[in-house]
């Protein structure tokens, strides 16, 4: 807890430590703040309510490479931005897959630029991870409940108000939040495909503070008043969200023993668009990175992949052990202050890479060279950064285990390492698995603070590729992002199958 | 945890290691010191020339390069700092870090004169929109008639980085109170504004928009290292922006000898042969260009006042109103 | 006939059960057999929840092998999770009548009726969570009062009663079996249970179904499978 307080607020406070007085917010302020909102808030909807209904499809098939299409939903979420911007243009841009069929018919380019192109970015990379939060929350339901709505001959209507409709009530603010953060801070995004000034973000315009103008007063205004929405919108939503609270089910598949055709067809339909919909610029990156492949690999790759994967492996280790004791701290509190903590611990999401970099350079730079700290440093950041994500897998989980065997627990006398070792652990495989996976993939391709950090001999993945996007080696680059998306996803894979294995089948 | 630790000791020791005697430690940007930019050739040619070590530390972009220096302040490790520009430089004066230099080199050559006591060229270059001279465009030979056209351009935020900066100073330059006029009529013109230079010229090349901003240069790129003949600038009447890019020594530097030594060095043959091909910028003494240089159009500059904060101020908050409506 | 299954089998990874047995109407039917020989597997194969790889499931002269759950005439009972956690008790009851919840006048006479037998009409707006375990299969059974389906699975959902609790819920759903004209399958560990109320008994062992065998017969003279399970050299535990 105290980690968080520190590594969040510090900074901050360093800023203004180093800044000559204390900035109000102009009209402009004030509409870049609206806008950052905007966007974020119709975002975070969007991307959920696409979510929904898929996770309700994928819920109820059972179909071969259903797994590998979970495996997908894990990727867009973990491409470096940039990347994925690119992969999108190939597929929605005016020279994209889209617009060149459109072109047959006589219609124009797809317009992409502007709201439009930063929800779609942002629905593409936070709409497969809503998808795998809802599909968690369905797997909590016992399967004695769906039993029951087959048997009680329930209609779509009455399944959905009896049992959707209150494990949604949990999960979905949450879902809501997380995607809200994680737009909140969107950057490059935002400015490639806003199409203007008029899309202007809070991040954009703290960069532009402490990048331009060196008005460290006016970044860390902003950066506070994105730590004041984003508390605001986690204790909301950490109220509406009730946990509902299942006892334990046999943890068995869930078929659904509705015969309809009609909902069959409407299913796979849907699990169809939404992989096209997410496997589509992947593919386009993957062709790119593949021509790029073939002229050449730069020398830097292997020492860049060796540090990305060092920096990615230990922040996921470092946010993951946080999050435990995080996790087990808050299970321990009452409600109200439960809640309180968690939002704190939120703000580590809302907290713009920029400003805790700059705010933890300004601590560092008197007793230590930045430079020899900068992978540390990148690690804790990254792992700062991804603890609120682990927090919110981890939380049902705790509470899950507790119900059903938290008595059992305590009448044997088992409690501390011994319980985490012979209950906890088992039973939270896969949530640790899935966790630790976005965690350490996440830190993989982060380009946040190790920019202002980084010596030159040490890059990790994301900054070779965007050095090489710099020195007009835009085929080296889309190589060097073909290794960074393959080796994110691979470490997820790892990491999410290995928390699986040994699952209920 | 234990992991973690370990991880970042040999981290840190690593790190360490590269403190040695008689090191030169010079700030610059991100691409200068890539296997394809100038940084490794020129590293090699300047210790030849001296008993010591010159080490490179890449810190993003030109302002990035700026907020680091202006951030470390009296404490920073850089001995020099290469890789501000025109559009930086007052901002940069303002730090009150840097030293002054012993006299401009003789043998510097800029389209315009260089008179300035902190701050030495070492390459320029005109910023330019940069087309496909096979896609048919009607191209511009000016502002005005870009804004009449229906071209879509990509440009660069002058928020966030140095092209986007130098374009606002051009606008400004040609048109004075003008400018917000331009602005707007161009706003119809603009796909989008990007974060810095990639990401324009790669959404460009990926064939976002007909034409992007870049440098009269940028065709000479695909023309000697990817016999790509299809590149074009395009030639604007009113004058173009140059942007010319500077180094300086700080004053902190504990490595003053060195630090002349290499500021004299940038003046010579033996750096600036090798910028056109690497930097992809213009040489700032005179020399013979590479073969391709010459098929580069060679626009007149315009007449820049002073790039004050103040007059930088007026000028984005023009483009800004005139772009948010 | 009650139920029929005809050369039922069934293969779930390593387990394999097998059935080719008939069940009799109108009375109850106890199953017994060791954990994991395949008892519950059985029900839900009745029930539809699973899919036979071969075989046929008749139910009241119907083949219903390919029937959803919601078309076959059964209620099952589970042995736990059989409510809703976030509906009252009426609620939960009232799912019998209408999964939608739109109940007529006299559908919430009935509900409240259905209650009044399982005696927990004073409890009909609280939430499952406050009440015992033994209570909340009660709120099973009312429900299962008002789908009048002529077959009952029961997969023990008293097992973790008392001796009295159980004797009183076993004689209680014996007695609306009996009302109902119904045919009631019921999973048991105990044997005492099975004299109780079952005329006829299945054995389930290493996923063989046994046929059904008059309990008080099968009991006093247990093959010797059984015999391992009841554990005494007569199989006598009570």
């Amino acid at each position: 807890m105290l980690v968080i307080a520190l590594l969040v607020l510090l900074p901050v406070g360093a800023l203004f430590m180093r800044a000559d007085g204390f900035a109000g917010i102009n009209s402009y302020g004030w509409s870049v703040i609206r806008f950052t909102v905007f966007q974020a808030t119709l975002s975070a909807l969007i991307s959920v309510a696409f979510a929904i209904p898929v996770a309700r499809a994928l819920a109820r098939q059972q179909f071969r490479g259903r797994r590998f299409v979970l495996a997908l939903m894990g990727a867009p979420f973990l491409l470096p931005s940039i990347v994925a911007v690119f992969g999108l243009l190939a597929i929605w841009g005016r020279n994209g897959v889209f617009s060149d069929v459109l072109a047959g018919f006589d219609a124009g380019p797809l317009d992409i630029y502007g709201l439009q192109g930063i929800l779609l970015a942002h629905v593409f990379f936070n709409f497969p991870l809503a998808v795998r939060m809802i599909l968690q929350a369905w797997d909590a339901v016992p399967v004695e409940h769906f039993r029951l709505a087959a048997q009680l001959n329930m209609g779509p209507r009455a399944t959905f108000r009896l049992i959707e409709m209150p494990l949604l009530r949990g999960v979905v603010p949450s879902a809501i939040l997380v995607i809200f953060l994680m737009c909140m801070t969107s950057f490059a995004v935002v400015l490639a495909l806003g199409g203007g000034p008029k899309a202007t973000t809070i991040e954009l315009a703290i960069f532009q503070a402490l990048r331009f103008e060196f008005d460290l007063s006016s970044a860390a205004v902003l950066a506070l008043v994105q730590f004041a929405l984003c508390i605001s919108v986690a204790l909301l939503a950490l109220k509406i969200s009730r946990f509902i609270e299942f006892g334990g089910g046999l943890a068995l598949a869930k078929n659904r023993w509705n015969k309809s055709q009609l909902l069959y067809w409407q299913d796979r339909i849907l699990i169809a668009i939404s992989l096209i919909f997410v496997a589509s610029p992947l593919l386009a990156i993957g062709f790119r990175g593949l021509s790029g492949l073939a002229a050449g690999l730069p020398n830097s790759l292997f020492q860049a992949f060796v540090t990305s994967l060092i920096i990615a492996l230990s922040s996921a280790t470092l946010a993951i052990f946080l999050a435990l004791i995080l996790a087990h701290f808050i299970h321990h509190l009452q409600d109200k202050s439960g809640r309180m903590v968690q939002s704190v611990a939120f703000l580590t999401l809302a907290a713009s890479p920029f400003v805790i970099g700059t705010g933890l350079f300004i601590i560092i730079n008197p007793f230590f060279n930045p430079f020899n700290l900068a992978l540390p440093i990148t690690a804790l950041v990254n792992a700062a950064v991804t603890l609120p994500m682990a927090l919110r897998i981890f939380l049902p989980a705790l509470k899950r285990i507790d119900q059903n065997f938290g008595q059992t627990a305590q009448s044997i006398g088992l409690h501390g390492l011994n319980r985490f070792r012979i209950l906890t652990w088992p039973q939270m495989r896969s949530e640790i698995g899935f966790a630790t996976g976005i965690a350490a993939a996440l830190s993989m391709g982060d380009l946040g603070v190790i920019t202002l950090f980084a010596p030159p001999d040490i890059a990790t993945l994301p900054l070779l590729m965007y050095r090489l996007m710099g020195s007009y080696q835009t085929e080296a680059a889309a190589a060097v992002a073909l290794v960074l998306i393959a080796s994110s996803f691979t470490l997820f894979w790892v990491f999410d199958n290995g928390g699986r294995h040994g699952d209920h089948p | 945890m234990k992991k973690f630790l370990t991880a970042a000791a040999l981290l840190t020791l690593a790190g360490a290691s590269w403190a040695q005697t008689d090191t030169l430690t010079v700030y610059t940007y991100d691409s200068f010191v890539t296997d394809w930019g100038p940084g490794p050739a020129i590293k090699t040619a300047f210790e030849q020339t001296c008993d010591c070590t010159l080490n490179f530390v890449a810190a993003g972009d030109g302002a990035a390069l700026l907020a680091r220096i202006w951030l470390e302040g009296e404490r920073s490790e850089a001995d020099i700092v290469l890789g501000l520009d025109n559009s930086l430089m007052e901002p940069a004066r303002q730090t009150g870090l840097f030293a002054p230099h012993n006299g401009i080199p003789a043998t510097i050559n800029l389209p315009v004169p260089w008179q300035d006591d902190i701050f030495l060229p070492y390459d320029w270059g005109y910023l330019a929109f940069v087309y496909d001279n096979t896609s048919g465009i009607d191209v511009p030979t000016n502002f005005q008639e870009l804004a009449a056209s229906d071209i879509s351009i990509i440009i660069q935020d002058p928020r966030s980085s140095t092209p986007g900066l130098g374009l606002l100073f051009w606008v400004k330059a040609a048109y004075g109170d003008e400018a917000g006029a331009i602005w707007q009529d161009l706003s119809d013109n603009i796909v989008t504004v990007t974060k810095g230079w990639s990401e324009a010229y790669g959404m460009f090349l990926a064939g976002e928009a007909d034409m992007v901003l870049s440098y009269t240069t940028s065709p000479a790129y695909h023309l000697i290292a990817e016999n790509d003949f299809t590149k074009s600038a395009a030639e604007f009447s009113e004058g173009h922006f140059m942007q010319i890019e500077v180094a300086a020594k700080l004053k902190n530097t504990d490595q003053n000898a060195l630090a002349d030594a290499f500021l004299e060095f940038i003046a010579s043959e033996a750096f600036q042969a090798i910028i056109p091909e690497t930097n992809w910028m213009y040489p700032a003494i005179k020399i013979d260009l590479p073969d391709g240089f010459d098929t580069l159009i060679d626009p007149e500059p315009v007449a820049l006042p002073p790039l004050t904060v103040e007059h930088r101020k007026t000028a984005m908050d023009e483009w800004l109103a005139a772009l948010s409506q | 006939m009650a139920i029929t299954l005809e050369n039922l089998h069934l293969k779930q990874g390593d387990f394999s059960l097998s059935a080719d047995v008939e069940i009799k109407s109108n009375q109850t039917t106890t199953v017994i057999g060791p954990s994991g020989g395949g008892k519950s597997t059985l029900l839900m194969l009745i029930a539809g929840f699973i899919q036979p790889d071969r075989g046929r499931i008749i139910i009241l002269d119907q083949d219903l092998t390919n029937q959803s759950p919601a078309a076959r005439p059964i209620t099952m009972m589970f042995q736990e999770n059989n409510l809703f956690p976030h509906l009252t008790v009426f609620q939960n009851t009232a799912l019998g009548i209408n999964p939608n919840l739109k109940l007529a006048k006299q559908d919430q006479q009935n509900v409240k009726a259905a209650l009044l037998r399982v005696g927990l009409e004073s409890r009909s707006n609280d939430l499952p969570s406050t009440l015992s375990g033994g209570q909340r299969q009660r709120v099973a059974i009312a429900r299962a009062l008002l789908r009048k389906r002529p077959v009952l699975l029961l997969d023990e959902p008293f097992a973790a009663l008392g001796p009295a609790l159980r004797h009183e819920m076993l004689d209680l759903i014996d007695e609306i079996r009996a009302s109902q004209n119904a045919t009631l399958l019921l999973i048991t560990h105990n044997p005492e249970d099975a004299r109780r109320i079952a005329t006829e008994t299945i054995v389930v062992t290493d996923g063989h179904v046994a046929k059904p065998q008059p309990t008080q017969a099968l009991l006093d003279d247990p093959p010797l499978a059984l015999a391992k399970y009841l554990g005494g050299p007569s199989g006598l535990v009570s």
